[in-house]
């Protein structure tokens, strides 16, 4: 490659660049592979790329999702029980590569990667086509040289703030992400609630001012196109992930489930988009 | 990935490493409450009105110093001199109350009013129920299901104490899942409420603080046996969970090189994955729970059940002070199974008059193995962690005996 190429761009910057010059918020969507199992994970991600959803957060099973509640801990057993492995979503994202290029990023916890050794993960993944990473038990500063790894393979490292992080702490963690900063807006696991958290603008507004440049995108909690469409008026973008995953819990083995799934979230993503 | 540990002295580290050990590994949400909990921990380590008062508590309320009681018996029958740490004399019935004191004095100095704790065997729980009560603190205890039938009768007592015991079906329905929904609940309630882990492990400072808190075992035993012997013994032996009770014992001896550390895992009832808690055994480096450590699991980095009889061992991890002491070849880790547990129980109970906890009976089960090591006449400590009386019906239900 000649040293005056450009680097490769991100699928998620590039996304968001695409989505600042219209004018529109992100559409975030998570789902654990291999929930009800890998083939129909291959057909729920084109469906929803589809449906409009601008970015995949794609849950890689673990046995102790500390960070998430009850939604997707079930989500994370029934991939687990159909013998989801990380080497097995990494095959099955190359495949879903022939057929849709959305930006998806890997959300999950530390040790699959540890298990699996991260430099050669880092490599398979860019390779598999993963546009990025989320560790959800790994704080910044526990393990700089790992996330350089991730950096240096050409992954997107999405760090978390929560509503408790001190002021100070927001600059480190927009530092440290690329992609996005995802904003947990409450405290808690994951899941469904149905207000949105009160100081919600307030604190994204501050959020934002420590990451001039990072564009952050909200999530926890939120299930209906109203809330998605509120939040998404405060930050760069929104995540759903539990009430798309109770979806498969209810219609995971039904043949319409990748329709259905589709159906919902396009009509998350039109309420994000239309902000 | 082996890194220069850091000198025995200053352990651990600012970030909380045992040399690769240790750490924070957490949810963002949870940070700023770990720094809280540090900066105020290491307030109390020199305040003196806290001290004091630690101090008072454990000495009025839990019964401290527990006595060194020579093992007559046992010293005749393997020919060593074996003497018993008595934290099954504590109120409660085991050492855990050591930790539970502690941290409850520390929340009511970082102004928290609810507590929340897993619990295993139960011991924890009923030693946070205890705290609580005593100290007006509101108290939540996560138990998994398959946990509190083994130990029914310690469900009642956290009951009895005004505590909450919520029962957890997740996963495989012990310790590590009641550590998850602790964790969900603090996650969730962090500003209002403390988090009591009950042993060496999870993320920084907690492996810091619960050794501290439970070194008066150690600091205890080693006047005692000064006095006793007019020596340091030539070994220390305890069973390792978490490895609350073990790094109790051995901290206050890790620089006397001549003693050796002898943690005894649980062995549970087979070498299989999934058939013991021997995580120096089957275990590899891995992250679990807040921290970095040794962790049973597959090679995908899923966490794997675990198995012993006794509900205090069955946990897929151990605190990351006890993985840097064996890496650095302080301390030396065996195993001992359900079977040679259940004999230890027999055996301490037929010829000292003492029913051990089954956690403490591994220890004992371990024993003949551990002096045929040692020279005759040896001095040896070993830890009766907690007494017996919770695990009377579980022990008749695995003897097939009716009550």
């Amino acid at each position: 490659m000649p040293a005056t190429a450009p680097a490769v761009q991100n699928r998620i910057d590039a996304r968001f660049a695409a989505l600042k010059a219209a004018k529109k918020k992100a559409f975030v969507a998570y789902l654990t592979a291999g929930d009800p199992n890998l083939a129909v994970t291959e057909d729920l991600i084109p469906a929803l790329d589809q449906a409009g959803v601008d970015i995949i957060e794609l849950g890689v099973p673990y046995s102790d999702p500390m960070a998430d509640g009850p939604a997707i801990q079930l989500a994370c057993d029934r991939a687990l029980a159909s013998g989801t492995t990380l080497v097995k979503v990494l095959a099955s994202l190359s495949r879903i590569r022939t057929r849709s290029q959305v930006p998806v990023l890997l959300f999950t916890y530390l040790s699959p990667i540890l298990a699996y050794g991260v430099a050669k993960f880092a490599a398979d993944a860019v390779a598999a086509g993963a546009d990025g990473v989320l560790l959800l038990d790994l704080p910044p500063e526990e393990d700089p040289a790992l996330l350089t790894t991730l950096r240096d393979a050409g992954l997107a490292t999405v760090c978390l703030a929560a509503p408790t992080t001190p002021t100070g702490r927001k600059a480190m963690l927009a530092k440290a992400s690329r992609g996005f900063l995802y904003y947990v807006c409450r405290l808690g696991v994951t899941g469904e609630r149905a207000e949105l958290p009160e100081d919600l603008a307030l604190q994204v507004s501050r959020l934002k001012k420590a990451s001039p440049t990072t564009p952050v995108c909200i999530g926890f909690g939120i299930s209906t196109p109203e809330q998605a469409a509120a939040a998404a008026a405060h930050g760069d973008g929104v995540v759903v992930g539990s009430h798309l995953v109770k979806i498969l819990e209810k219609h995971g083995h039904e043949p319409d489930v990748v329709q259905r799934l589709a159906k919902r979230a396009g009509e998350l993503a039109a309420a994000v988009h239309a902000v | 990935m082996k890194s220069k540990p850091a000198p025995l002295k200053s352990q651990p580290d600012a970030s909380g490493r045992y040399g690769r050990y240790g750490g924070r590994y957490v949810p963002e949400t949870l940070i700023p409450a770990l720094d809280e909990v540090t900066a105020l921990y290491l307030k109390t380590r020199t305040d003196k009105a806290f001290q004091k008062r630690l101090r008072e508590l454990l000495s009025t309320f839990v019964g401290r110093p527990t006595p060194l009681t020579f093992a007559t018996s046992l010293s005749k029958k393997f020919g060593r001199h074996i003497w018993l740490k008595r934290e099954d004399l504590c109120h409660t019935g085991a050492h855990k109350i050591n930790n539970a004191i502690g941290q409850g004095l520390l929340a009511l100095k970082i102004g928290k009013k609810r507590i929340i704790a897993e619990t295993g065997a139960g011991q924890h729980g009923v030693a946070t129920a205890t705290a609580c009560a005593l100290l007006g603190l509101q108290c939540r205890i996560y138990m998994g299901v398959e946990d509190m039938r083994r130990q029914a009768p310690n469900v009642f007592r956290m009951r009895l104490l005004g505590a909450e015991v919520i029962g957890v079906e997740s996963g495989t329905k012990t310790l590590k899942d009641a550590v998850n929904e602790a964790l969900r609940d603090w996650v969730t309630n962090v500003q209002t409420t403390h988090y009591i882990i009950g042993s060496a492990l999870g993320p920084h400072p907690y492996p810091l603080m619960v050794r501290d808190f439970q070194s008066i075992i150690g600091k205890e035993a080693k006047a005692q046996i000064k006095k006793a012997e007019g020596r340091l013994p030539d070994a220390l032996v305890a069973c390792v969970g978490g490895g609350s009770n073990s790094i109790g014992l051995f901290h206050p001896f890790i620089k006397d090189r001549g003693v050796r550390l002898i943690g005894v895992e649980a062995g549970g009832k087979g070498d299989a994955l999934g058939e013991h808690a021997a995580r120096f055994d089957g275990g590899t480096f891995g992250v679990f729970q807040g921290m970095a450590s040794y962790v049973l699991q597959s090679a995908d980095g899923q966490v794997l059940g675990t198995h012993s009889v006794s509900a205090g061992l069955d946990y897929a991890s151990v605190g990351p002070e006890h993985a840097w002491l064996r890496e650095v070849g302080r301390a030396e880790y065996l195993r001992c199974s359900d079977a040679e547990a259940l004999k230890g129980v027999h055996l301490l109970a037929e010829t000292e008059g003492i029913i051990p906890a089954l956690e403490s009976a591994h220890a004992i089960g371990a024993l003949e193995g551990i002096c045929a090591s040692t020279k005759k006449n040896a001095v040896l400590i070993v830890n009766v962690s907690g007494r017996g009386d919770k695990d009377v019906a579980e022990v008749a239900r695995v003897e097939g005996v009716a009550l």
